[in-house]
């Protein structure tokens, strides 16, 4: 777990010296910005009386679209961050550092894994501010804001371990980073196949779909279910993970 | 120290290597010498546990690479054939990262890291971008990341390619410093490369082990118990030449233009100024006299011969 610490904590300095983390890093904090201002402005319209009579909540109005418009954006933007975790040290061979250093390849997994998960992080902490102008300025509903970022968090999690898999997978950081996204598509997606679905299928379809799990934070509930279904997902995925890396010198 | 036994490695249907056995004992410097694809790089690896081996089984220290190889890689310093250099990173961050993958303890991180970056006279790049360094500067960082826990066990692959000849001159020092406290298998397709370091040579071709000695025997081995000197002279003349000839020492006498190839008897005793004084005596204007240089080919063609 030290070595893992390590390679995390060395891996995540390295995105800074990367124009990529920057550049994922303006995007998405220029987009969320945005985001924000709109949907306060819309708000304070609708409570100014334009809003046809019905009234709503801050949780309602301001932090469900916006968290859960920063969900999305996640799900486009930590392929970015995760494309060339083992893809890269694969490509330079620099892996063989790894490889011959006195560590398990769960230690590589995990460091790779908390690299990506601190920057996700790290990009999170500048949101921050929205909760705290809200709270400087009116009432927001504290406990969806705290729901809303585990929710978030959990699910980073989950796209995270999916774009560890990808770039174990393959040398070519480009695929790493398209079958991350592909697959987190797909994963979001798989409850419309839900609807068509036969009854059991439905169930399980349902069950699947990263974005059924989205819904409870967003409404300001922990359901333990959700949280198992983000973990055990980011554990599946890890645990491939580790089995394609071990599996990679065998050839 | 290192115990290989009965080594096999195949890359899908085709075999690298095939049944090596050789060990190498505590502080001593083996060179593996080969040409290119022989298995030396696959050899390595396998002892390194980069890779598992098909069959057979390597024991370093008494411990089983693939048994336990946590316990192995943490008494194993390796430069790979590409040495694994993050680019984007500065010389001494990265030899840090490498003591910190090896268990340095932090009470003596700074220590071993200063002392790697200087036994590998990297001090005054040590701030510097591995990217910008280079090629020999890189290759010294790939060796400081070697060194850096100090190891008891140190595989180097090729590790004075693409460096000048001063520098060569510097990293074949630092290996032989290292002889006694380490222990120390190189590997390289150049004969003088082996000879100037190592105590001992294994050549390698086609995955297997053609010839295992000293380099002192293995030479005399390799000629056959003779040995070779070249004349080159400016106006060789036939009298010269047969009272080359008739010296007793003088095995065979051979003439290519101005250079004459002599092959004298080793068993008699050291009679090297006879031949010179016989052909400066003959007038044919003696311009050089020296051993002949065998290259690879011709050692392998020796050692494949003799087999
Ligand atoms: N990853 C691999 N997949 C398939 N074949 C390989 C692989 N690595 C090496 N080989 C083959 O194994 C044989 C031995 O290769 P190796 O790299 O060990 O040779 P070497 O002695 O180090 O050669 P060089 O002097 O060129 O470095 C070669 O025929 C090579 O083609
Ligand atoms: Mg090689």
């Amino acid at each position: 777990m030290k070595k893992a610490l390590t390679i995390a904590g060395k891996d995540f300095r390295t995105y800074f010296y990367s124009p990529i983390a920057y550049i994922v890093c303006s995007f998405f904090l220029f987009i969320m910005g945005w985001m924000f201002f709109f949907n306060v402005k819309a708000f304070l319209l609708r409570s100014m009386g334009f809003n046809m009579g019905k009234a709503t909540s801050i949780a309602e109005g301001i932090l469900r679209p916006v968290y859960g418009n920063m969900n999305v954006i996640l799900l486009f933007l930590i392929p970015f961050i995760t494309m060339k975790l083992f893809s890269e040290e694969k490509k330079l061979q620099t892996i063989q550092l790894l490889f011959t250093a006195p560590l398990t390849v769960t230690d590589m997994v995990l460091g790779k894994f908390l690299s990506a998960v601190f920057f996700v992080l790290f990009m999170l902490g500048f949101t921050l501010a929205y909760p705290a102008f809200l709270i400087a300025y009116a009432n927001p509903e504290i406990g969806t804001i705290v729901t809303s970022y585990l929710g978030t968090f959990l699910l980073s999690m989950c796209y995270v371990s999916i774009g560890v898999f990808f770039s174990a997978l393959t040398e070519n950081q480009i695929v790493s980073g398209v079958l991350t996204l592909i697959s987190g598509l797909f994963f979001w997606l798989i409850s419309w196949a839900a609807q068509s679905a036969g009854p059991v299928w439905s169930d399980i379809l349902e069950y699947l779909s990263l974005i059924n799990h989205y819904n409870n934070f967003s409404q300001g509930l922990i359901d333990s279910s959700d949280v198992f279904y983000c973990l055990s997902f980011t554990g599946v995925f890890l645990f491939l993970s580790q089995r394609v890396l071990d599996s990679y010198r065998w050839r | 120290m290192i115990e290989v036994s009965g080594l096999t490695k195949f890359y899908g249907p085709r075999a690298a290597i095939q049944n090596l056995n050789f060990s190498v004992s505590a502080g001593e410097i083996v060179g593996f010498l080969g040409p290119n694809g022989a298995g030396k790089s696959t050899t390595m690896r396998i002892i390194t546990g980069y890779m598992p081996a098909t069959d057979g089984s390597v024991k370093v220290n008494g411990v089983d690479v693939f048994d336990d190889p946590i316990q192995v890689k943490r008494s194993v310093g390796y430069l790979p054939e590409t040495p694994p250099l993050y680019l984007d990173m500065v010389v001494e961050d990265f030899v840090t990262y490498a003591a910190r993958l090896h268990d340095v303890p932090k009470s003596s991180l700074k220590k071993s890291v200063t002392s790697a970056i200087e036994r590998t006279g990297l001090s005054h790049v040590r701030k510097r971008l591995i990217g910008n360094l280079s090629k020999g500067y890189k290759q010294r960082v790939g060796i400081a990341q070697a060194l850096v826990h100090d190891p008891k066990v140190l595989i180097l692959d090729e590790p004075t390619v693409g460096l000048d000849p001063v520098q060569i001159i510097e990293i074949r020092e630092l290996i032989k410093s290292l002889a006694g406290n380490h222990t120390v298998i190189l590997s390289s397709h150049i004969l003088p490369e082996v000879t100037a370091t190592c105590e001992r040579i294994i050549v390698i071709n086609k995955g297997q082990i053609v010839a295992e000695d000293t380099i002192d025997r293995l030479t005399s081995r390799m000629q056959h118990g003779a040995i070779i000197y070249d004349l080159l002279v400016k106006n060789p003349s036939d009298a010269g030449i047969a009272s080359l000839r008739s010296l007793s020492m003088v095995k065979a006498v051979k003439v290519d233009g101005s250079k004459i190839s002599i092959e004298i008897d080793p068993t008699q005793s050291d009679s090297r100024d006879r031949l010179i004084e016989n052909a400066v005596a003959s007038k044919m204007g003696v311009l050089e006299f020296s051993p002949e240089k065998m290259s690879l080919e011709d050692v392998f063609l020796q050692l494949t011969k003799q087999q």
